[in-house]
């Protein structure tokens, strides 16, 4: 489903990812992991179509289709999802409306009828009340004066509500107590079908715990440099990443 | 939100490098000779059928005015205004001054205003059941062409007719009110209107009425080289309840057209009055040539006890816009709100604010202001606060917030404070800031375009003082937001 080649992007001419090669496919749950600084964030922004990250090298294809060659916002309407280590606030403008804007505008761009209002917020009360967000919570500014626990909870109901293809997910689990953990990972889960992939980026086995990855990937100095199975994380956690800086150094 | 994204069609849907409004309607026309001397003001009173009282007024306001200065010390910039090469008078040929009814109004004026949205056809608005009622006067240049539902006002006793009819048919109001808020001698453009003002709105709701529509003007600049001078006044009796909404457009063109209106409200004992403004004068092209020069002076006086004004403004148009709708706060326990919205695009100029000038005792006062600005705009919010040594507990909340899009534009934030008493609490909270990329990124990457995303995240910026207008009026005044944004991203 996702077809990353060789991948080489730059920051500010800073080159951080150095021929990067993944390979998600549909149905499957990668999870990377990796030192502070090796270009996981700048992996999911590079993907997303964030400005003035610049792919200097490489291929990126979702279903076949080359996504480097499209806007952010039709990268979206593809079934790309992005949920972000750091969700953004938007003051004034109501969970609820932007989600709302967000879906019809996603509908639009895919040429499919935009939801009546009464489905929709049908729709996003199961949702939110499966996650423990309020309907108060929905009523507020987007992400405004919510605590870190709640926006990370934030972005998974969007997910849910938006069914992208391709989800991935940045420290999700950072800033999470052991309830709300337990209440994204089920989200997650719950997302997980045949026709869909993920990327989970995380520090900590513990999310690992409650959803299991099919792949485990070690990133270091911007590129893949190590990949196993579930049990690769366990011996992560154990050994830490030492032996990967040095390599990819080497 | 459904209205943003209906804003966004709408947007799309329109050419949008172009001003919805900037067509020129053909139409003969009827104008005093270019340039302003005493005979132009003569020609004015002449043609309005004018008393001589009200003659002599303009008169004296002429005479005051030659001694005076253009002020200068807005925030804004512009080349000298030459003031004898413009026409002070345009009427539409064919409308006599005096009452008329709709079938007397030239069948290209009513397309005008067809084309601009506003209903001026009573029966259909009488037709459509659930569409809630506006009375409407259109001013065209310098002549109100049509007033609507005129007698079911007059069933409730409320006076809505164009200033030049209540010249002549209600004098002994407008000479007990005109001039009354904003004397003669304010300032340059005020004086300049009450020697020249052509026409403009005049309403009168007596005691204990609540006016049972809402009333609205549409005013539309046409003519070449024509200054609009409208007069606007607006009497609350004691008891008694208004909702004012007032439109304006004008069409494209090189050279910039002086607008230089007067508006006195006033509010006598537990009266309320609420004004709303939706401010769409041709800004401009992109480059600055062209557009209107728009010199307000705007007041209320809540002169009565418990006395109510609130302006609400929407200012999206305009070269220029100098103007400061203020309340005067004289009764005991009156009280004045001012909610305002000012975008600036391309190179206009924006300095507007308000002032609350507390005299009676326990007077309060709020003020939210919501400055935008993106392109090469400027943006200053000038506002005063004041409290007379007998204003006590006079109350001030004011909050004023900036929001900047992209990295040529400028936003200025000037208050005034003044208390003379110790009893009064002044509250100042202001703040600037600036649509982030990663906010940007973070609407695209759910799917919203640059434009939705910036509409968005300017709506919920607004959204306080979108509230307070009229529902019709924010879902056009939300449309507008987005299309004076066009083009401020990338
Ligand atoms: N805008 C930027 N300008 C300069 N350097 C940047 C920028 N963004 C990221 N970097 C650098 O790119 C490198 C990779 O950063 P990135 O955020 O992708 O790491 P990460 O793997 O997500 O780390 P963490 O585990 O701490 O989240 C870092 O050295 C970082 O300083
Ligand atoms: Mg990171």
């Amino acid at each position: 489903m996702l077809t990353i080649k060789n991948l080489h992007a730059s920051v500010e001419d800073k080159p951080i990812l150095k021929g990067l090669d993944l390979e998600v496919k549909a149905g499957e749950v990668h999870a990377i992991m990796g030192p502070n600084g090796s270009g996981k964030s700048t992996l999911s922004y590079v993907l997303a179509g964030k400005d003035d990250y610049e792919v200097t090298e490489g291929s990126v294809t979702l279903e076949g289709e080359d996504l480097l060659a499209l806007e952010p916002d039709e990268r979206a309407a593809k079934g790309l999802f992005l949920a972000f280590q750091y969700p953004l606030e938007i003051p004034g403008v109501a969970t609820m409306t932007f989600l709302k804007t967000a879906l019809n505008a996603q509908l639009r761009a895919r040429g499919e009828a935009e939801l009546p209002t009464p489905a929709f917020m049908k729709l996003v009360r199961e949702k939110a009340d499966s996650l423990g967000i309020s309907t108060e919570m929905l009523k507020r500014g987007l992400n405004v004066g919510f605590s870190g626990g709640e926006k990370k909870r934030n972005e998974i109901l969007q997910m849910a509500l938006l069914e992208p293809k391709l989800c991935v997910l940045d420290e999700t689990d950072s800033g999470l107590d052991i309830d709300a953990l337990k209440v994204v990972s089920e989200g997650v889960n719950a997302l997980r079908a045949k026709n869909r992939g993920f990327i989970v980026i995380t520090h900590y086995q513990r999310l690992l715990d409650h959803i299991t990855p099919d792949v485990v990937h070690v990133m270091a100095q911007g590129r893949i440099v190590r990949t196993g199975g579930p049990e690769l994380a366990h011996e992560l956690e154990a050994q830490g990443y030492a032996a990967y800086v040095a390599d990819a150094a080497a | 939100m459904p209205a943003v994204q209906e804003t966004v069609a709408r947007v799309r849907a329109i050419d949008v490098d172009q001003y919805k409004y900037g067509f020129v309607t053909e139409i003969e026309s009827d104008r005093a000779e270019k340039g302003l001397s005493e005979d132009t003001v003569r020609f004015i009173s002449m043609k309005k059928g004018e008393p001589d009282w009200m003659l002599d007024w303009r008169l004296e306001a002429y005479r005051r005015w030659r001694t005076m200065t253009e002020p200068t010390w807005a925030r804004v910039d512009y080349p000298a205004i030459d003031y004898d090469d413009l026409y002070y008078y345009s009427a539409p040929k064919g409308t006599k001054s005096g009452p008329q009814t709709l079938a007397d109004v030239d069948p290209e004026l009513l397309r005008t205003y067809e084309k601009l949205g506003i209903p001026l056809q009573e029966q259909e608005i009488l037709a459509g059941v659930e569409q809630r009622r506006v009375a409407v006067d259109a001013v065209f240049d310098s002549v109100s062409v049509a007033t609507t539902f005129k007698e079911e006002l007059a069933k409730a006793g409320v006076i809505f007719c164009p200033i030049s009819e209540a010249i002549r048919e209600h004098p002994e109001l407008v000479r007990k009110y005109l001039g009354s808020v904003v004397p003669t001698s304010d300032n340059f453009f005020a004086t300049l209107n009450s020697a020249v003002f052509s026409d403009g709105s005049f309403v009168y709701v007596p005691k204990g009425v609540r006016c049972p529509m809402e009333l609205s003007t549409y005013f539309r600049i046409n003519e070449k080289n024509t200054g609009q001078f409208e007069r606007t006044l607006i009497i609350a009796d004691e008891g008694s309840y208004v909702s004012y909404l007032e439109g304006c457009t004008a069409p494209m063109r090189d050279e910039n057209q002086l607008h230089a209106a007067v508006v006195e409200l006033v509010a006598l004992d537990d009266a309320e009055i609420k004004y709303s403004t939706v401010q769409n004068w041709y800004p401009g092209d992109s480059e600055g040539r062209g557009g209107i020069y728009n010199f307000v002076t705007k007041r209320g006086d809540c002169r009565g006890r418990n006395s109510k004004i609130s302006w609400t403004q929407v200012e999206t148009g305009s070269a220029i816009t100098w103007k400061y709708p203020s309340c005067i706060l004289r009764g005991d326990n009156s009280r004045g709100e001012f909610y305002s919205i000012a975008i600036s695009n391309g190179r206009q100029q924006v300095d507007s604010g308000t002032k609350m000038i507390h005299l009676g005792k326990n007077t309060t006062s709020k003020i939210i202001s919501k400055g935008i600005s993106a392109g090469y705009s400027n943006n200053t919010y000038r506002g005063l606060v004041s409290a007379h040594r007998r204003a006590s507990n006079a109350r001030n909340f004011t909050n004023c917030d900036s929001l900047l899009i992209g990295n040529h534009c400028g936003a200025h934030t000037v208050p005034y404070l003044e208390a003379k008493t110790s009893t009064a609490v002044f509250e100042h909270e202001a703040t600037t800031s600036k649509i982030s990329e990663d906010q940007m990124f973070y609407c695209q990457q759910r799917g919203l375009s640059e434009e939705e995303a910036v509409a968005l995240i300017v709506n919920g910026f607004v959204k306080d003082v979108l509230q307070q207008l009229p529902m019709e009026f924010a879902v056009e005044a939300q449309k507008l937001i987005s299309i004076s944004l066009e083009g401020s991203v990338g």
